[in-house]
């Protein structure tokens, strides 16, 4: 089996763990997660170099991943149980009381993978700019990766963001963006019109690189141009499709924050194949 | 009563300064950032000798405390300075989620804290704080009362495992503690002994504290014991309650509102533990206003007479 066949297959898995998570927990976000799976999948299953068996939260010598958007919690669940930083039984306790994976992303129980909490908007970036330097500063060759939303780009801190790292020279910061230009309240064409977002980026002085968030192929080459050690930090515009996979979910922002139903779950499963046994 | 000497007047966060490159000296983890406040927060020095270990950040606090968050996720031991209120109620949230949330080990090093920052006027002078940082869960809070306690404050600091914010100002005030006393995080000092009234202060107020305890002695023959509370989170109970078991009432100043601040903390933890009848020198429900930082404190009540009066009243009422 090739490289991206066995991404294609994770992926089909990924998906089926979102649509299967959010429907126990009868809440939570899966259009989001579901767009941003292709994503997420080339990221942990080929780019990065991580261990979960030595990870620890300072990740020395390894790259690290910083959820910023921490509504995509069930994909960034699903990738860290799959990868094997904790069993993919946990997977159903998303959002229950007591359980390590909170609604949104946090440290308080230590899961291991996680590096800090996210769930209000537009801190994760200037968090991964710090990291980069930190990592640099130590003389430790890991790259730090980090997701955005496009919705979540209105925020100012994210902006403050851009203007530092490009400063700094954080050139071992690999950001990039879930360009699904669909966020609460409906496309972000109709809100504030965030959406020239690759000139926005290159005026800070950001390298920026554009590529199809469902395309394997675009990925892993979209990552491959971001290892550069130019001085310049690197912005992946990765466009997506919001609900992908399953397609009535598919293009929209109403499954932005809303939890199928017991016969919409089997509707969907339906369309995604179980590659690696579900949880 | 015991004498106190005031070896020069000195700004405390200048001791902060000397104590971040005393502590950057001792652990070279340690990293300064600020907002675009460098000269202003004392970290001249620091960026002089480490100019790696100093971060620029701009005019863009919520971005400094993020970077500064990952920094420490990373192993370092960052103090991103500014002005009380910018690194405060302008970037709580981040301060929630990045730093209280996300256990990182985090040092706020917060400067012209309270009504003293003077002349510049309300937008830039906080009395509202202490209120915030202690309701962050896990968040330690220290308030300094001279240039020498602040430095070893910053020392210390710099070695605790965890969230801090350290609160100093820009006024010159007495400098009277022992230059070379390590600073113990959680401890509340006994500065005088008393029996008739327990008089418990943090920061600039300390000074006024021991004026007013000389005052209460030499004109009603009063005995206040003097307590500075350098540690508000956690709260030095055992001391306390030592000190109100002795003397059965309290005064409690502090240069901050009353909402959420020292003496709410104080009579909270007491109400529980140790009623007893207590007043009150701080701000109360309004704002500051432009003014010399000793015009400032007597128009709002922040001086020694001030507690000395509240002090008998207190005393009126066992």
């Amino acid at each position: 089996m090739s490289d991206i066949q066995n991404l294609q297959k994770i992926a089909s898995q990924v998906r089926r763990d979102i649509v299967r998570m959010v429907c126990i927990a009868k809440s939570g976000h899966p259009g989001g997660s579901l767009g941003i799976t292709d994503v997420m999948t080339a990221l942990y299953f080929h780019e990065m170099h991580h261990d979960p068996k030595t990870w620890t939260r300072q990740a020395v010598g390894q790259d690290a991943f910083v959820l910023s958007a921490g509504h995509l919690a069930p994909v960034y669940y699903s990738v860290l149980a799959r990868s094997g930083y904790f069993p993919i039984s946990e997977l159903a306790t998303l959002r229950k009381f007591g359980s390590r994976l909170q609604g949104h992303p946090c440290v308080t129980d230590h899961l291991p993978g996680i590096f800090k909490p996210s769930g209000s908007l537009g801190q994760g970036l200037s968090v991964a700019a710090g990291m980069a330097l930190g990592k640099k500063l130590s003389g430790d060759n890991g790259r730090v990766y980090v997701l955005c939303g496009d919705g979540e780009s209105e925020e100012g801190q994210i902006w403050e963001a851009a203007m530092w790292a490009p400063h700094h020279k954080v050139d071992n910061l690999i950001a990039f963006t879930d360009w699904n230009g669909q966020q609460i309240d409906g496309p972000t064409s109709s809100i504030t019109g965030i959406d020239n977002l690759p000139d926005k980026w290159a005026s800070f002085g950001w390298d920026v690189i554009e590529a199809d968030g469902h395309d394997f192929e675009s990925i892993l080459q979209a990552f491959e141009l971001a290892h550069s050690q130019n001085g310049r930090p690197k912005m992946i515009l990765f466009k997506t499709e919001m609900g992908h996979g399953v397609d009535f979910m598919a293009g929209t922002h109403k499954w932005h924050g809303k939890a199928p139903s017991q016969q919409e779950c089997e509707a969907a499963l339906a369309q995604l194949e179980e590659t690696l046994g579900d949880f | 009563m015991k004498e106190f000497i005031n070896t020069g007047n000195k700004d405390t966060r200048s001791g902060f300064g000397a104590g971040l490159l005393e502590a950057g000296r001792q652990d070279e983890r340690v990293m300064a950032l600020t907002a675009d406040l460098k000269g202003s927060v004392k970290m001249d020095a620091f960026a002089a000798e480490f100019p790696e270990r100093f971060v620029q950040c701009g005019i863009a606090e919520s971005n400094m405390i993020g970077v500064a968050a990952g920094l420490a996720i990373t192993g370092k031991i960052p103090f991103a300075g500014s002005f009380a209120e910018f690194i405060t109620g302008r970037v709580y949230d981040q301060l929630r989620q990045e730093v209280a949330y996300g256990h990182t080990n985090v040092k706020i090093a917060s400067s012209h804290a309270g009504i003293t920052l003077g002349e510049d006027g309300a937008t830039h002078q906080t009395m509202e704080d202490i209120a915030l940082m202690r309701a962050l869960p896990g968040m330690c809070v220290i308030v300094p009362c001279d240039y020498n306690q602040t430095k070893n404050a910053t020392i210390a600091a710099a070695k605790y495992e965890g969230p801090v914010y350290l609160r100093f100002g820009r006024p010159s005030v007495p400098n009277f503690t022992p230059e070379d006393e390590p600073f113990e995080i959680g401890k509340t000092y006994i500065l005088n002994e008393g029996v008739d009234v327990s008089i418990i202060a943090c920061g600039h107020l300390v000074w006024e504290a021991l004026e007013a305890a000389r005052i209460l002695e030499e004109k009603h023959n009063v005995r206040a014991e003097v307590l500075n509370v350098a540690t508000i989170k956690p709260l030095d109970e055992k001391t306390l309650a030592e000190s109100l078991e002795k003397t059965g009432c309290a005064v409690i100043a502090e240069e901050h509102n009353l909402a959420g601040g020292l003496s709410e903390a104080v009579a909270g933890w007491a109400a529980r533990h140790k009623p007893c009848p207590m007043e009150f020198v701080c701000g109360e429900d309004r704002f500051g206003q432009s003014g010399t930082p000793a015009e400032l404190l007597k128009a709002y009540g922040l001086d020694a007479e001030n507690i000395a009066n509240k002090a008998l009243e207190a005393i009126g009422r066992k």
